[in-house]
């Protein structure tokens, strides 16, 4: 014990708490859980990034020894990393889920959507128009997915259970208020929620977890040689995706990915950090945020506030 | 790295340097991205600023912007090597209460702060109100821009003199108090050299250790149970599983439990997460747990001990906040939430409104508005198993959903 002027503190780690991670993962479990018990057919937005591979792993937790208890949906861009696609095939055979892919192809095959042109071209606002006719046509009440609110300041005021309207849209001014663990899941005909169970995570806990946890995770988040190009201070992939411009020159460089995108927008970083250690001690010494090199978040402040309203993920 | 969790609030009215505050604890303990600080710098010297104007960093949506104000809870996060901070970010002042009361219905500690030019105002008195009713268990008053008094020690004992004199109308059971000054640092994360007559510790000092463990129930066992886990599988064609989160107390396999509403009484077979057996479970843990008999249970089922229980009825008294524009008038039918039970209710009668400013009951109220606290009676249509908010914040909690609408009424607190 510590006794200053005016207060005493008791530095010993008393028997009944969890560390941060456990209070976390219990925090999250709660909340896959109560989805399932709310909905009527829920899905989890499987992205094939870190934070919906933990995403499936806390729902395998939350349901052992059942199976989880929903689809995983993922929304192809056809602009993925090769990486991704193989990973995900993998995930979703050995936790005997159903998969759904919604494909950005086909709605620009159908007239739903139509493909952006331009040197910056990509199929990210796309993606929007994509999943909401897929959460349509599987008649999806409620979608999760592992968006946090450390990555950016729309998604710093988002709820766990977050309402949309039949448009699919996000009322930022008017959201219901979220108490204890309450979660008011209740919706009128042809609305749905989003759910975000890792709301409060951040991105060093997401590592911390996946370490103490010994997660898989596609190869890209590891220290890797390939093709890039410098563009507007991102470097991303040289790939079939981007139309190189006169000045550009491919170079081979020693890259991981700290976010999992779509491969034309993804930006990678110059990195060493091949094991999950290192890659835990780059990010503590890191001066830049996750989203920093995704291009889709730089075209404007509220690049990410702006595809939210309209039903991004 | 085994850190404990802190989540708090912060409160503050208008101009008292809330902002200020979050935006130096998240850049002193280098919670702030080069990235963010460049925006940061960019916009303050687009508003002619000389200096960063740190209180932008908590800037939120693109009406808020415009506006110059925060309009909903922004929730932020920062870690030192002892601990993970969730800041409850709560405008101070468009939907106050409402926003208030949910950042406080999760926090360990509420940071109120006060203006030392000003003193205590209205808005110290409201804040510090639902901080009690919402029985938050550590309240930090920050005396902040001491430097605008010259630091001066009289100042902020006359401040603490007069809070204490306020507080002991309230139930806070630990305060503590601390002069600082948010724009220039002093005792925010390091020491102030400009008050050498203070000797308690600096704010983040405080949230590194005030002891937290014991702010969850350990004594009174609940769990509610959530849903039922069966497998169907050939190789666990009998499973059972309970699953849900401890409300309170701590269970192990071996110990004889009470279900409620039903009666029956049981033996815990195992306690588990991802068939992973858990010694003993306590608060705030989810885990999934199986019986030796096989009843018939469900969700919004309790599960407690044989000699400890919960009070069980269909009439609750509940201090209940209000939060939708429409007022409450007595004989509003509801949805009432408790736990995972969720079924028809009606608030019966108003017995009277708390006037938030100088906490006195106006008996004939007849009808709570938005952002109103009042004493409620609710009859729910199927019996409800509860403790006081005093001893249990999660089993002691309601809110009220609009049966047409679907949004949330009101969040309430059983007596």
């Amino acid at each position: 014990m510590i006794e200053s002027k005016d207060m005493v503190i008791d530095q010993s780690l008393p028997k009944y708490y969890l560390d941060h991670l456990r209070e976390l993962e219990a925090e999250a479990i709660f909340v896959i859980r109560e989805v399932v018990a709310q909905f009527e057919k829920p899905a989890l937005l499987f992205s094939g990034g870190k934070d919906s591979i933990v995403l499936a792993h806390l729902a395998k937790k939350a349901f052992y020894p059942a199976r989880i208890p929903f689809p995983l949906i993922h929304i192809d861009t056809g602009h993925n990393f090769p990486e991704t696609i193989s990973f995900r095939d993998q995930l979703v055979a050995q936790l005997g889920v159903q998969l759904i892919v919604g494909s950005v192809q086909e709605s620009i095959d159908l007239g739903r959507a139509k493909e952006e042109t331009g040197a910056n071209a990509s199929r990210n606002a796309l993606q929007t128009i994509t999943l909401l006719d897929t959460l349509e046509a599987h008649k999806i009440d409620a979608a999760m997915g592992g968006a946090r609110r450390d990555e950016e300041k729309a998604r710093a005021k988002e709820r766990f259970f977050s309402h949309r309207d039949e448009f699919g849209q996000w009322d930022p001014k008017n959201q219901r208020p979220e108490l204890w663990n309450l979660f008011n899941g209740r919706k009128q005909q042809g609305e749905h929620f989003r759910v975000f169970p890792i709301s409060n995570w951040t991105e060093m806990d997401v590592w911390q977890y996946i370490k103490e946890e010994n997660i898989a995770l596609p190869s890209l988040y590891f220290s890797h040689e390939r093709e890039c190009i410098l563009r507007d201070g991102v470097i991303l992939a040289n790939s079939a995706f981007i139309k190189l411009r006169a000045d550009e020159q491919p170079q081979m460089m020693q890259v991981r990915y700290r976010t999992c995108g779509d491969m034309p927008i993804t930006g990678a970083v110059i990195s060493e950090a091949d094991t999950l250690d290192k890659i835990i001690i780059e990010i503590a010494t890191t001066r830049t945020t996750e989203r920093g090199t995704r291009a889709d978040d730089k075209r404007g402040e509220t690049a990410m506030e702006d595809r939210k309203k309209a039903g991004y993920f | 790295m085994s850190n404990q969790i802190l989540r708090f609030t912060t409160a503050g009215s208008v101009d008292d340097g809330k902002s200020t505050l979050i935006g130096r604890l998240l850049y002193d303990s280098k919670a702030i991205f080069q990235d963010q600080l460049e925006a940061v710098e960019a916009s303050s010297k687009k508003k002619g600023f000389d200096y960063v104007d740190l209180s932008l960093l908590t800037d939120g949506l693109k009406s808020e912007r415009e506006q110059g104000i925060t309009i909903d809870v922004a929730y932020r996060y920062f870690a030192t090597p002892k601990r993970k901070f969730i800041i409850a970010d709560t405008p101070g002042h468009i939907q106050y209460t409402r926003n208030m009361v949910t950042g406080a219905s999760t926090a360990n500690l509420a940071i109120i702060l006060i203006d030392a030019r000003k003193g205590l105002v209205e808005q110290t008195h409201r804040h510090s109100f639902i901080a009690s009713l919402l029985q938050i268990p550590h309240v930090v008053v920050c005396i902040n821009k001491m430097d605008l008094v010259d630091y001066s020690e009289e100042v902020y004992h006359q401040i603490v003199a007069d809070y204490q004199a306020f507080a002991s109308k309230l139930e806070v059971k630990d305060v503590q108090f601390v002069p600082i000054s948010a724009l220039k640092g002093d005792n925010v994360v390091s020491r102030s050299e400009n008050m050498p007559w203070y000797e308690g510790s600096t704010l983040l000092y405080h949230l590194e250790n005030v002891h937290i463990a014991s702010d969850y129930n350990h004594i009174d066992c609940r769990f509610p149970v959530q849903l039922v886990i069966r497998p169907h599988t050939h190789e666990h064609q009998d499973y059972r599983g309970y699953a849900g989160r401890i409300d309170g107390g701590v269970f192990k396999a071996g110990d004889e439990v009470k279900v409620l509403p039903s009666g029956f009484v049981s033996t815990i077979k195992s306690i588990e997460l991802d068939g992973q057996p858990i010694e003993e479970a306590f608060a705030p843990m989810s885990v999934t747990m199986t019986l030796t008999d096989d009843i018939d249970i469900s969700r919004g089922d309790m599960i407690a001990r044989t000699n400890n229980q919960p009070e069980q009825s269909q009439d609750l008294e509940v201090m209940l906040c209000w939060m939708q524009q429409r007022a409450l008038s007595p004989r509003t039918k509801v949805i009432l939430k408790h736990t995972t039970k969720e079924c028809v209710a009606m608030v019966k009668d108003i017995q009277y409104k708390v006037d938030i400013n100088t906490l006195h009951k106006i008996s004939d109220a007849g009808s709570l508005g938005m952002n109103d606290i009042g004493r409620v009676s609710i009859r729910s249509s199927q019996p409800v198993f509860f403790d006081a908010y005093k001893t249990n914040r999660q089993t002691g909690s309601v809110i009220l959903i609009d049966e047409q609408t679907n949004e949330t009424l009101a969040a309430g607190m059983i007596l």
